[in-house]
Formats: C-alpha cells, sequence, structure tokens
C-alpha cells in the first residue's frame, strides 16, 4: 500500500484541480502524511469479508422510471454562471470539421 | 421571556396560550442576531423579511386553529441545506451567489409542520472540517469562550443554539460534525441512524455517512425535530423503509434504571484530556446511581476507524464534487479559454484548501491501481467495526463514550491535517456503522468549557438513544 512515488500533480489533474507549486509541494508532505497513517490497515486480514458500502443494510430502491416535470426551470437556469437563452453557455468542445 | 432561553417545547406551548406570536418570535430572534452576532459570527446570512412572512403564515395557521410542536418556531439552517429562494453556499466561495431553486426534504418537513427557516449558519466548506475555521467567510467563536472554535463541521449551528441566537437549528453529520460542535458548546446534538432521515437536498460530502439532524437545548427538543425530519423519500433512495416512531413519547418516563450501559475499553485511553476523562467519569457514575449496570465492551476495531473514515469520506466526496465545474451553477473562471481549463480553473479559484486536499486524497485512493489497496480494503474493515458494534449491541442496550477527546480548541491551534482529524476519533465509528448516536452535556471543565457524552445505539434504536439522553439529562441536572 505504501506509495513512494505519490504525484500530487498528476491525481490534481485527474481531479480536475490547478494547484499552485505551493500547494502542490504543501500537500505531498500532508497527503504523505496521511497516507502513511492508512498504513494501519494492512495489519488486519480481511479476506473473506464483504464490503461495507453503506451505513445500512438496504441495497436497491426501484421506483417506477416516470418522467416528472421539476417546476422551477427557470430557477435552475438562474444559477447558471453563462447562458444563452435557455441554454448553459461553454466554451467550444469539438472542433470544426 | 429573554429570546435566548425558548427552547422548541417553550415557545410552542407560550404560542399555544397566546402569549407570544411567531411574528414577535422572530422580531427577537432577528434583535438578538443583531445584538450578539458580532461576537459569535454564527449567521452568514439571516433574511428577516422573509423569516417574518414565514412567520406571519405559521401565526394565519394557528389562527385557522392548526397546532402542532413546530408551529411557528423558527429554525436555524446549516448553509448545506437547500431552502427555495434561499443562498445556500456550503461556506465556500464556490456558491456565491447561488440561490436554491428547491427545498431539501427536510425543509419541506420543517415547512409542512409550520417551521419558519431564519438564517443560514456557518460551517466549515461543504462540512470538511472539525472546528469551522474552514469556513470561506468567516470564524465563528465558541459562546462559552470566544478566543476558541466551536467545533465543525456545524459550529455555526452549534454556536447560535449556545449563544441563544437560535431556538434549535439543523446540522449534519458525516463524522462526527454535529455531536463534535454540540460537544464543545454545550448543547444536545443528535445525529440519527443512517437512511433515517432522507439527504434529497443536502449537498453531498459522502453519501453512505452524511445525515441531517437536530441541534438544541434540551432532548425533548431534538426528539420534536426528528419527529419533523424522519422518515422514507421517494426522492432519497437509501432513506429506511422502517416505520417512524413517536420519539417524544418515547421520552415520556425515560429512566436508566436496569439500562444495560456499554463501555468500550477502545473509548477510554491515555491522550484524551484529562478534564474530558473526568466529566465522563463523573457522567458514567451518575447512570450509575439511577440504576443502571455498567458493563465493559470491546470494539477491537475502533482504531481503524479513522484511517477507514479518511478513505470512504475523501472517496465519496471526490465524486460528490466533481459536480462542481462552472458549468451549471458556481463560480465559473473569468480565465478559461477551453473546457478543460474551465473546469481546472474554476475548482482551483472556487474551493478551499481542506476541500482541495480531501478531492485529491479521494480521487488518489479510487485511481487505478490503488482503488483495492485503499478504499476496497477500508470497505471491509468498515464491515469489522460494524459487526463489533453488532456483537456489543449483543450485550448492552447503549453505549456511552466521550465525544472529543479534548474540549474545545483555541482558534488557529491546530494547523496540521492530521491532528486536526484525530478530533473525530470517538465519532467517526457509529458513523462508519450507520448508528444513531447523540452528545449531550456532562459538565463543564475547571475553566468553563462544555463536555459532552456520547451515547450510541443499535440501527433505528433512534427513541432508545433519545429516551436514554432525556434519563441522563434529568439526573445530570438534578
Amino acid at each position: 500500500m505504501a506509495d513512494s512515488g505519490f504525484d500530487v500533480g498528476y491525481v490534481a489533474r485527474l481531479a480536475h484541480i490547478d494547484l499552485t507549486d505551493e500547494e502542490t509541494g504543501l500537500f505531498s508532505v500532508q497527503l504523505g502524511d496521511i497516507l502513511k497513517y492508512m498504513e494501519k490497515l494492512k495489519e488486519l486480514d480481511v479476506s473473506g469479508v464483504e464490503p461495507t458500502m453503506h451505513g445500512h443494510g438496504r441495497v436497491n430502491a426501484f421506483r417506477e422510471d416516470e418522467p416528472v416535470a421539476h417546476g422551477n426551470r427557470d430557477g435552475f437556469l438562474a444559477n447558471a454562471p453563462g447562458r444563452i437563452g435557455d441554454e448553459y453557455r461553454l466554451p467550444k468542445i469539438v472542433e470544426d470539421a | 421571556m429573554d429570546f435566548p432561553k425558548w427552547t422548541i417545547a417553550t415557545a410552542a406551548a407560550a404560542m399555544r396560550r397566546g402569549e407570544i406570536s411567531s411574528v414577535e418570535l422572530v422580531r427577537d430572534l432577528a434583535a438578538t442576531v443583531a445584538a450578539r452576532d458580532g461576537d459569535i459570527n454564527a449567521y452568514l446570512t439571516f433574511d428577516e423579511e422573509g423569516a417574518l412572512k414565514a412567520a406571519a403564515a405559521a401565526d394565519a395557521r394557528r389562527a385557522a386553529g392548526e397546532d402542532g410542536p413546530l408551529l411557528g418556531v423558527p429554525v436555524a439552517i446549516k448553509d448545506l441545506i437547500n431552502v427555495a429562494g434561499q443562498p445556500c453556499t456550503c461556506a465556500s466561495r464556490m456558491l456565491v451567489g447561488y440561490t436554491s431553486p428547491y427545498d431539501a426534504t427536510v425543509t419541506a418537513r420543517l415547512k409542512a409542520a409550520g417551521a419558519v427557516c431564519a438564517g443560514r449558519v456557518n460551517m466549515d466548506e461543504f462540512a470538511m472540517g472539525s472546528s469551522t475555521e474552514n469556513s470561506a467567510f468567516k470564524v465563528t467563536h465558541n459562546p462559552h469562550d470566544l478566543e476558541r472554535v466551536p467545533g465543525g463541521s456545524s459550529g455555526g449551528s452549534a454556536a447560535a443554539v449556545a449563544a441563544g441566537e437560535a431556538v434549535c437549528a439543523l446540522g449534519t453529520d458525516t463524522g462526527g460534525s454535529i455531536r463534535q460542535p454540540a460537544s464543545f458548546c454545550g448543547i444536545v446534538g443528535f445525529k440519527p441512524t443512517y437512511g433515517r432521515v432522507s439527504r434529497y437536498g443536502v449537498t453531498a460530502f459522502a453519501s453512505s455517512l452524511d445525515q441531517v439532524g437536530p441541534m438544541t437545548k434540551t432532548v425533548e427538543d431534538a426528539a420534536l425535530l426528528m419527529q419533523a425530519l424522519a422518515g422514507e423519500d421517494p426522492h432519497d433512495g437509501t432513506t429506511a423503509q422502517e416505520p417512524v416512531p413517536d420519539f417524544a413519547a418515547a421520552l415520556q418516563g425515560a429512566s436508566l434504571k436496569g439500562m444495560r450501559i456499554g463501555l468500550p475499553k477502545e473509548y477510554f485511553i491515555d491522550g484524551t484530556d484529562p478534564a474530558v476523562t473526568e466529566i465522563v467519569k463523573a457522567a458514567i457514575a451518575k447512570c450509575e446511581a439511577a440504576g443502571a449496570e455498567m458493563v465493559e465492551v470491546s470494539l477491537p476495531h475502533t482504531e481503524y476507524a479513522m484511517a477507514v473514515y479518511y478513505i470512504v469520506a475523501p472517496a465519496e466526496a471526490s465524486a460528490n464534487l466533481a459536480r462542481f465545474d462552472g458549468v451549471r451553477y458556481g463560480h465559473r473562471s473569468a480565465a478559461a479559454d477551453d473546457v478543460m481549463s474551465l473546469y481546472c480553473r474554476s475548482r482551483a479559484e472556487g474551493l478551499g484548501q481542506e476541500v482541495k486536499r480531501r478531492i485529491i486524497l479521494g480521487t488518489y485512493v479510487l485511481s487505478s491501481g490503488y482503488y483495492d489497496a485503499y478504499y476496497g480494503r477500508a470497505q471491509k474493515v468498515r464491515t469489522l467495526i460494524r459487526r463489533d458494534f453488532s456483537e456489543a449491541f449483543g450485550k448492552v442496550d447503549v453505549l456511552l463514550t466521550p465525544v472529543a477527546p479534548t474540549p474545545a480548541f483555541k482558534i488557529g491551534e491546530l494547523q496540521d491535517p492530521l491532528s486536526m482529524y484525530l478530533n473525530d476519533l470517538f465519532t467517526i465509528p457509529a458513523s462508519l456503522a450507520g448508528l444513531p448516536a447523540i452528545s449531550v452535556p456532562a459538565g463543564k471543565t475547571a475553566a468553563g468549557l462544555p463536555v459532552g457524552v456520547q451515547f450510541i445505539g443499535a440501527p433505528f434504536a433512534d427513541a432508545g438513544v433519545l429516551a436514554c439522553a432525556r434519563a441522563f439529562e434529568v439526573v445530570n441536572l438534578s
């Protein structure tokens, strides 16, 4: 479980967060300490133990897949940081052919 | 009566007798917040006009013959719970300017009961923290000592109630965020069984752990709020189908006599502040004197709970907080020129340091090659922690433990993230096992700092935990 090559910059890119050099340095040290603490879990034999995903036993809750109108479309759109009419405005994703 | 003294029960009774109206109560609340909150900094926003309107509506309902334990009672709301038309910043720069387009289920239930959602209270950003110092906006002060933190993450809720700037409040608890601030501020804080209360409309931190719960001056008030909050919700598939008991009725005649109270030896360890140990020991003696049988039990995997929690919670947070990307709501960087830089820069500018740290930790433990070693293993150890509790509840009715290893610490005192995380040592295991747990005031240190004790119950023994806490409250006050 130990990972000497914990690369904060790489993980930050996976997480879609630009870090400053200062943050990268600080987090490398702090997260290194935290991961070292996690090593404790290696002491335990967990073979054959079922994982717990949730705080109680209920696994799936199904309901009919019926679309319903939310009722406050304008309220949601009003929070858009960029908007053209009723659509969200974003930088272009797909290049022109 | 002075506003700071009102409880839910006394305020509702006074309104029933016609001695005060909800509008008058909310006016007094606004005046109290104006007078006191400069020192405490519990509130992020207080919409007096909106609260007065809701109070007038409650008064009209009462005039039309309606009655109820929450009708006209103001409730302070932790700033991650959506109330339509109000801000919901989660104490983050990311959500400045956001207006909730809908009510969380807990909000809708409070409104249906006639409660007034009056004011939004401070917290650690996105509920990540144990001191409320991680708020992007202000540092909240502990009303018992202004140089100290109120605890966290529901520190604004706890401080507002303790300072008499709120009758009661809603908090949320993921690893101790209701119970630890309740202990630090000398109030009652109850984390229900996982699934007892809906999470719909509550900004998600760690979905397998988060629960909304009451933060109040008395156990009775916690029961009254629980009655409104609890129950299955079609909007949250993790809510439980178990029938909701009558919580207030469960408190009637509550007694410790004959109760078997477990003392898990792993919670009585070196490193706990001696003042805390002394107060908890005195609480144990009082329970014994009241006829409870104290039984030493063992929860052998307790020492692994912290490591499990700080894998599971950040992992879930890294997925939940992916939604804050500057696209549909929240902060959008002005410096972005393509979609990827829009995500990365908006998040860099909008999120605070602790949130970034946990997202990166969570992303790492879920990343290819590390998933099994960290997240997979942590989920299995979580099973072992749950089993410990199941075995203990075969022998005892309830467990009694300290809430936190120390009383409230000084603002700025804990700088290293790991030592801050250790604050949650005694609250995290019950969270991982999804158990109901309450912090009840037990006493004060020589320096005048409050210390609570924690009662933990078996799954869905919420009413039993409240009853036990009520019985303790009575013997502790006498």
